[in-house]
């Protein structure tokens, strides 16, 4: 048994392996250290922890752009974080009128739900411009070719909206009724954190019906398992990848409107570190996997809120919290190391067809 | 409508919306602004204007060229109506542009871009001539389809070396006046911010000239039998351009000599990401790694600032290298099995973690933190303080030609054979008994070693580091280089520093928008010319001998792909 184990192990695995166990001894050490030293409230636990899910439905619902896509194209939507930049750069000015004329005081709900739209809206334009003109004609070519475009669309767009809207941060409306906190079950909660954590699982629960129940979805999944099969039984495999682009953008919209909320500003340059952990997200819950999307979303949250404070500082590490993005990548690289199916995953990452 | 012919509206409502929408984005995003104080031809064409005509006159000769089996007439009709559409998206942005105030959302969409538009008039007649360009444009552009074809490719190569000249005008302006003989030769050429018109025509004359002296021997030496470059021919151009990299920098003052020593940095990471991406098709995005790596152990070792060690900048070469290399070993190990996609962002995780681990408090003692490390040690040679950048360029080309040599010479050696056999099929490679793990180890370490010189010459040539100067955007840099120049050749990546490093950094202005132009640049290389601006011949064949395989060049041949006219 033991043989059969080490028999097929490299000196390579066997290094990543010590590696590993050092990184969660460490992990677990620093754990404990902080635990034991309670340094920290059970209430600064508590928002740390209601941050990471706020942060982490976020994380998904982009996510849930990645998995989507990938599941059917097979290709890593590089562009995908410019997508999501898009989408509430624009509605932000669209908030700021709204603003201005005093009607999203007014009517926060329906203001809200106006800028919504128009950030799913124009992430979901963008999201088709890039696969029609730089996915689609490569559709054929080796994987490195549409990730290359992919890269160049990414920092096209970033660039072009840099030149549109300028290079500075523009700051969204706050608004009186998402200001203050209210309390769940003795855990204080803000309000915007609610809001985000509400709408990001209404947007799930919606997206995971559609794929699970409607027509769209079923031929999506069909594509997804086997694309010149599905295209023999009638599905016009074209409008199904459209289809699967324009929900990724509308997703990443919607994501951007609530990232906008919770950090009140736009820029950019916002896309590419969420866009990183999305991906992260994406790869940990199982890539081409749309509850692994959600559930890598939420855990990459809570992970990187509550990481620095629990095992960093108990490592005595400085200042912490400046290590948080180190933290998740350094997540990714490793999930793709050692479990590169990710939690819910059955698809690989190392070479298969 | 997918089985009938594109009528001509159609075509033309299309062809004008993709060039209009082109040149509008162009002008919102501040290029045409920006270029406008670019003078080509003074008082004639600016860049920004220059811009907008490309715009029309492409859009409007591919409508054009999808009537060229119907008629001339319609082919004339498409041109002038697609350029009219240009020219009416440009007019109405001018209109939209001063009724209302758009500059609260479009930063760029200010006064002087509606002046240049509307050609200095006042809105309506500026749209009018606008209108009127366009229509102008579209025709001529069509009208030029009908030359015969070597008329053609000698307009172009005309028009791109004039516009090259009045591009780099101020900068030549001060070269050429450095020598006395010819310094009157630049009064005449030059005037204002571009070149003069006679100037502009003796440049003209110049180059047809050229262009034509070479078809000329061409033909000839076509309808000879295609004689193999002699060893002796090959040695003497080697000799002649040794020479002259040897004797250009002085000649061309401090500011060009500064320009080849960015170049020169950006062809040494490029030949080491070559190895990587171009020889055995592993996608690296967080290259800036080993150039940080490189850049921090040298920093360390030499700065009295931290007071770790002080070596001379020779002594500690040979440590950074060495450290590098085992960092690419390092990297490379846990993504050995990765493939493509998840190999690229592995090591865009690799990179952006070691900026980090640079600018947190938690290492400040040994990399200075946010504050980055000073004093860094000079090279020197005998008593001579390399500290200039003339004398550093003469140790970056020493750095680049052994490279090089390295690169040329893996790439023909039995490993470089089986990179590339793993860069086509890694399944066959392992079938055919190549050691996949020994191989993708050496590349990630022969990169990781360029890309750790190149580091240690720029922690020496700056004297200090700082943690943003190794953001994720020099690795797009490199990639984007090494793809516009050809991936795998090694000419390739001294034609992509030279472009994408070089120009940009004499074209100043160009610097904002320079990650745009890039990041367009990478999508249409894919598109319409994947192997790149000079690839290896050997890759050119491949790319012309099937046109089943996808890797080479023919897969963005879409129907109604635009190209610039042969």
């Amino acid at each position: 048994m033991l043989n059969k184990l080490f028999g097929r192990m490299t000196l390579a695995d066997a290094a990543m392996y010590t590696v590993g166990l050092a990184l969660t001894g460490a992990i677990v050490a620093g754990s404990v250290a902080t635990l034991s030293s309670g340094k920290y409230t059970l209430a600064q636990w508590q928002d740390l922890l209601i941050f990471g899910l706020a942060q982490g439905s976020i994380y998904a619902l982009i996510a849930l752009g990645y998995t989507l896509v990938y599941g059917v194209l097979r290709m890593i939507n590089f562009a995908h974080s410019e997508v999501f930049m898009s989408g509430p750069y624009t509605a932000y000015f669209f908030a700021r009128y709204l603003f201005n004329i005093g009607f999203l005081e007014a009517q926060p709900v329906a203001g809200l739900l106006i800028v919504s739209a128009i950030s799913m809206f124009t992430s979901m334009a963008i999201a088709l411009t890039v696969e029609r003109i730089a996915y689609r004609p490569l559709r054929k070519a080796p994987r490195l070719v549409p990730l290359i475009t992919a890269i160049g669309a990414s920092f096209f767009l970033q660039y072009t909206f840099r030149g549109l809207y300028g290079s500075g941060i523009d700051r969204y409306p706050e608004l009186a009724i998402l200001k203050g906190s209210f309390t769940v079950l003795g855990v204080r909660v803000l309000t915007t954190q609610a809001l985000v954590i509400v709408a990001a699982a209404l947007a799930m629960g919606l997206l995971y019906a559609f794929v699970m129940l409607s027509k769209t979805g079923k031929a999506m999944r069909a594509v997804s398992e086997d694309k010149e099969t599905a295209q023999l039984m009638g599905i016009d495999v074209d409008r199904i990848i459209t289809t699967t682009f324009a929900l990724g953008g509308a997703l990443a919209g919607a994501a951007g409107v609530l990232y906008a909320i919770i950090f009140g500003q736009v820029q950019f340059y916002m896309g590419f570190v969420p866009g990183i952990k999305a991906f992260t997200s994406a790869v940990l819950g199982g890539i081409g996997n749309v509850p692994g999307a959600m559930v890598g979303g939420l855990f990459l949250g809570v992970f990187e809120s509550v990481g620095p404070s629990l095992f960093l500082d108990g490592l005595g590490i400085p200042a912490p919290n400046q290590l948080k993005d180190a933290i998740a990548f350094t997540m990714l690289v490793f999930v793709l190391i050692f479990r590169p199916s990710g939690i819910l995953g059955e698809r690989l990452a190392t070479k298969k067809a | 409508m997918r089985n009938k012919p594109a009528t001509l509206l159609q075509t033309s409502l299309r062809f004008g919306l993709i060039g209009g929408g082109a040149a509008v984005l162009f002008s919102l995003v501040g290029m045409v602004e920006v270029f406008g104080q670019r003078t080509i031809i003074s008082g004639v064409v600016s860049m920004g204007e220059a811009f907008l005509a490309v715009a029309m006159l492409h859009s409007a000769s591919a409508a054009a060229r999808q009537f060229s089996t119907v008629s001339s007439r319609a082919m004339l009709t498409a041109g002038s109506l697609t350029g009219a559409l240009v020219g009416a998206m440009l007019a109405a942005l001018v209109l939209l542009g001063t009724s209302i105030n758009i500059r609260d959302v479009f930063v760029n969409a200010s006064p002087p871009l509606f002046a240049l538009l509307s050609f200095g008039q006042s809105p309506v007649p500026g749209m009018l001539l606008l209108l009127l360009a366009g229509t102008l444009m579209g025709l001529a552009s069509t009208a030029f389809l009908f030359l015969p074809p070597p008329v053609r490719s000698t307009t172009v190569f005309v028009l791109l070396v004039v516009g090259v000249f009045g591009l780099l005008a101020d900068l030549l302006r001060i070269i050429i006046s450095q020598w006395t003989y010819i310094a009157p030769a630049a009064e005449w050429m030059f005037s204002g911010k571009g070149i003069s018109i006679p100037g502009a025509l003796a440049i003209a004359a110049l180059a047809t000239g050229l262009d034509v002296y070479g078809n000329q021997r061409r033909s000839k030496a076509s309808t000879l039998a295609v004689l193999p470059v002699t060893a002796r021919q090959k040695t003497m151009r080697t000799g002649a351009l040794m020479a002259l990299l040897l004797i250009l920098p002085p000649l061309l003052g401090t500011y060009v000599s500064e320009v080849l020593d960015q170049v020169g940095l950006y062809i040494l990471m490029g030949f080491g990401l070559n190895v990587v991406v171009g020889f055995a098709g592993l996608l690296d995005l967080g290259y800036v790694g080993f150039f940080a790596i490189g850049a921090y152990v040298m920093g360390m070792l030499t700065s009295p600032e931290l007071g770790l060690a002080s070596f001379s900048w020779w002594a500690a070469l040979p440590i950074a290298i060495g450290v590098t290399v085992l960092a690419g070993i390092v990297l490379g190990v846990p993504v050995l099995n990765m493939r493509g996609d998840y190999l690229a962002i592995v090591t865009l995780g690799f990179g952006e973690i070691i900026r980090l681990l640079a600018l947190s408090d938690a290492l400040r003692p040994w990399t200075g933190g946010s504050q980055g490390i000073q004093l860094i040690a000079k090279p020197m040679v005998g008593t001579m303080v390399l500290d200039d950048q003339l004398k550093l360029y003469y140790l970056i080309l020493a750095g680049c030609l052994l490279a090089g040599f390295i690169s040329s010479r893996l790439r023909d050696s039995r490993l470089g054979r089986a990179w590339m056999a793993m860069r086509e099929d890694e399944d066959v490679a392992q079938a055919i008994g190549i050691n996949l793990v020994a191989s993708k180890l050496f590349a990630f370490s022969v990169g990781a070693a360029f890309g750790g010189l190149s580091g240690a010459i720029f922690a020496a040539k700056l004297g200090a580091i700082y943690p943003n100067s190794f953001g994720l955007l020099v690795s797009i840099n490199v990639l984007a280089l090494l793809i516009i120049g050809g991936m795998g050749s090694i000419r390739g990546v001294i034609v992509g520093a030279l472009v994408l490093v070089g120009l940009p950094e004499l074209l100043r202005e160009f610097a904002e928008f320079r990650l745009l132009v890039y990041g367009a640049l990478l999508v249409m290389m894919m598109l319409y010319r994947p192997q790149g601006l000079w690839p290896e011949d050997a890759r050119k064949l491949e790319a012309h001998e099937d046109a089943d395989d996808a890797a080479d060049g023919k897969t963005g041949a879409a129907p109604g792909r635009l190209t610039a006219p042969a």
